[in-house]
């Protein structure tokens, strides 16, 4: 926390050579060859992310090209079992999309979604945090008392509400890409208090040190100093927060798609298609919603278990 | 003692206070509530003359007042969707929630204590590992996810428990309960575990790490050398020690247990309040959804007042002055 630079900008500064012998001799890359599970947790999580990114170059069909869905083809099992397509590898949904390539990009709008949420709530978070520390006062306690009501409640609830609220906002527009963005408005509102409360706590401590005092007294503005010389001191634990909070927006926004209130079935999500093998799930068509379950999940815990280990591998105490 | 929980009293009014607020505006605000209930081809005077009559011509201040005023005597309006009392339609759904937010908490404690002491014991032995993989699951996973997996198992599969409703229910006064029938139990069994699996991994961990630390202490060597045996100094000693921190987070889970609910409702279609709060979402109802979040509001401040307050009843040192941490 102390340290101004991070081990990237410690590491750039040495030149191009030590560079990499500097990041493969640090404590984080020991720390985590010395866990498979981490590894292995790290290999799936780039094997997806890779995957949800090169989705519109190697998905087999397009989901969103409709001249290529044809109802004729909905209900295929997998191409293995009995009544299987070899066209549809894992099978097709109820309107004959390929399960594979809606997988693939259903990955894709999840993961987008999480980040694009992950980076507003750490925005709106740390721009609180910073401005309740660094001012204090009447500003900190009206901030604080805000994030305090919010911790009140699950991150959940805070979601459907906001969700609630803008899609009664957002309707009478009625523009198409709007769910995309109402969630990552639900998401990202309701998972910032985390970020405000650490950044708040750790200004704190920064506002009173010399080199605030010292650009104080030569005169820098307020904002400066805060976003240039706090504001750097304080994100250490930040990402870490970011990590782990990636997983959750990822599971917020497939449970809202879940509960219907998400992106459309047009759009996959892979909460909208676990919403739709969940109605298919008594014909005995586990597909649908097996598949993209899996890939929920895996991701989920992949990412869970990548978080915890940075929580770990960053948290002096614990070395 | 008495200061200190006038102090939390007054805490709690002002979160209130700010929900309400949010509900106020929320009710206000978003979509005009006298569009919503009247048709298309209302005219615009009979329009403004029902505006007055509903007070939203007085000042912001004086609409909130009453809108408090109103909540507090537990008048949240008139839905926009089946045009009936708000309240009437939440003191229907209730009691299904809150018999399955018992039940699986009840479930959590059950299973959880049980596991989470044999973890603490035996710590390297397989089944201790197994429990403890299954609980890590059980916190990855999504609910909806576990609930879709139960049905597929337990009800595709198997054909062994019904995948939606409540079953048969029995009507006592205001109450409807299907803890009284054979089907409403069969009913109940698969959305508690789901909803109260998140719950018993959280239960088993943290008995499991009190038990860690409770072992080690002097006592618990004292009561060895006296020569007690294993199960009086495990369960008559540690276990005693370990459960008012239990206690606690069971407390303040059950509301987060209701909140959950919402999402497991909709997975077994169980006709309760999460049910009616998602269904307000997706239609836009804004009287059901305020009085929800005031509810639920008005659950979380309450379960965490007493949470508080028994706290200082319970453990002496936390009585110093100043607010605990």
């Amino acid at each position: 926390m102390a340290s101004v630079n991070t081990p990237d900008e410690a590491g750039a500064r040495d030149g191009g050579t030590g560079t990499l012998a500097n990041i493969a001799d640090s404590d984080l890359v020991h720390s985590f060859l010395r866990s498979k599970i981490v590894v292995l947790a790290a290999v799936v999580t780039l094997l997806m992310v890779g995957a949800a990114a090169l989705a519109p170059w190697i998905a087999p069909h397009s989901p969103y090209d409709l001249t290529t869905v044809s109802l004729l083809d909905a209900h295929n099992p997998p191409a293995w079992s009995q009544g299987g397509d070899s066209r549809y590898l894992l099978g097709t949904d109820d309107q004959g999309r390929d399960l594979l390539s809606t997988i693939l990009y259903g990955t894709r709008a999840s993961l987008t979604i999480g980040l694009l949420a992950t980076l507003l709530a750490l925005v709106i978070g740390v721009s609180l945090g910073l401005t309740a520390g660094y001012f204090g006062g009447r500003v900190d306690t009206v901030i604080m008392r805000i994030a305090d009501v919010q911790l009140t409640f699950p991150a959940i609830l805070a979601a459907l509400l906001v969700d609630g609220v803008a899609r009664i906002v957002f309707r009478t527009h009625g523009s198409g890409g709007a769910e995309f963005w109402i969630l990552v408005l639900s998401i990202g509102l309701s998972l910032w208090v985390a970020y405000a409360r650490t950044v708040r706590s750790s200004t704190l401590v920064e506002r009173n040190k010399e080199y605030v005092q010292a650009a104080r007294l030569i005169g820098l503005s307020r904002r400066s100093i805060m976003f240039r010389h706090v504001l750097p001191n304080v994100t250490g634990p930040v990402l870490v927060i970011a990590t782990i909070n990636i997983a959750t927006a990822i599971l917020l926004e497939a449970t809202l798609s879940f509960l219907g209130i998400g992106l459309p079935p047009t759009q996959p999500s892979l909460g909208t298609l676990i919403n739709i093998g969940n109605r298919f799930l008594f014909s005995g068509e586990w597909w649908i919603v097996i598949f993209p379950g899996a890939t929920l999940a895996g991701l989920i815990l992949a990412v869970n278990l990548l978080g915890d280990w940075l929580r770990d591998a960053l948290n002096p105490k614990l070395r | 003692m008495l200061a200190f929980a006038i102090r939390r009293l007054i805490e709690a009014a002002f979160v209130m206070l700010t929900v309400a607020a949010l509900a106020f505006v929320l009710f206000r605000f978003v979509g005009d509530p006298v569009n919503q209930l009247v048709g298309q081809d209302t005219s615009l005077e009979d329009r403004l003359k029902l505006r007055a009559q509903l007070g939203l011509d007085d000042p912001i201040a004086v609409q909130f007042g009453r809108f408090v005023w109103k909540a507090l005597h537990l008048d949240f309006g008139i839905s926009y969707q089946v045009k009936q009392p708000v309240l009437g339609l939440i003191i229907e759904r209730a009691p299904a929630t809150l018999e399955l937010a018992i039940v699986a908490a009840l479930f959590a404690i059950a299973v959880g204590v049980p596991m989470g002491v044999y973890t603490g014991i035996r710590r390297n032995s397989w089944l201790s590992n197994l429990f403890l993989t299954i609980s890590l699951i059980g916190i990855s996973l999504p609910t909806f996810l576990i609930g879709i997996l139960l049905i597929y198992v337990f009800s595709v599969g198997l054909g062994l428990l019904p995948s939606f409703g409540r079953g048969e229910v029995v009507h006592i006064g205001g109450w409807t309960t299907g803890l009284l029938t054979a089907s409403g139990w069969r009913s109940i069994i698969l959305p508690a575990i789901t909803l109260g699996l998140f719950q018993m991994t959280l239960v088993t961990r943290l008995v499991r790490s009190e038990m860690l630390e409770v072992l080690r202490t002097d006592y618990i060597k004292f009561a060895r050398a006296r020569g007690l045996t294993n199960r009086a100094i495990n369960f008559g000693h540690a276990l005693r020690n370990t459960l008012v921190p239990v206690i606690t987070i069971i407390g303040l889970q059950l509301g987060g247990l209701i909140a959950f609910a919402i999402i497991t409702e909709q997975v077994f279609q169980w006709p309760g309040m999460g049910l009616l709060f998602i269904q307000s979402v997706a239609n836009a109802d804004v009287p059901v959804m305020a009085a929800y979040l005031l509810l639920v509001a008005f659950l979380f401040v309450f379960i965490n007042f007493i949470v508080d307050v028994l706290y200082v009843v319970i453990d002496p040192r936390i009585r110093i002055i100043g607010r605990p941490a």
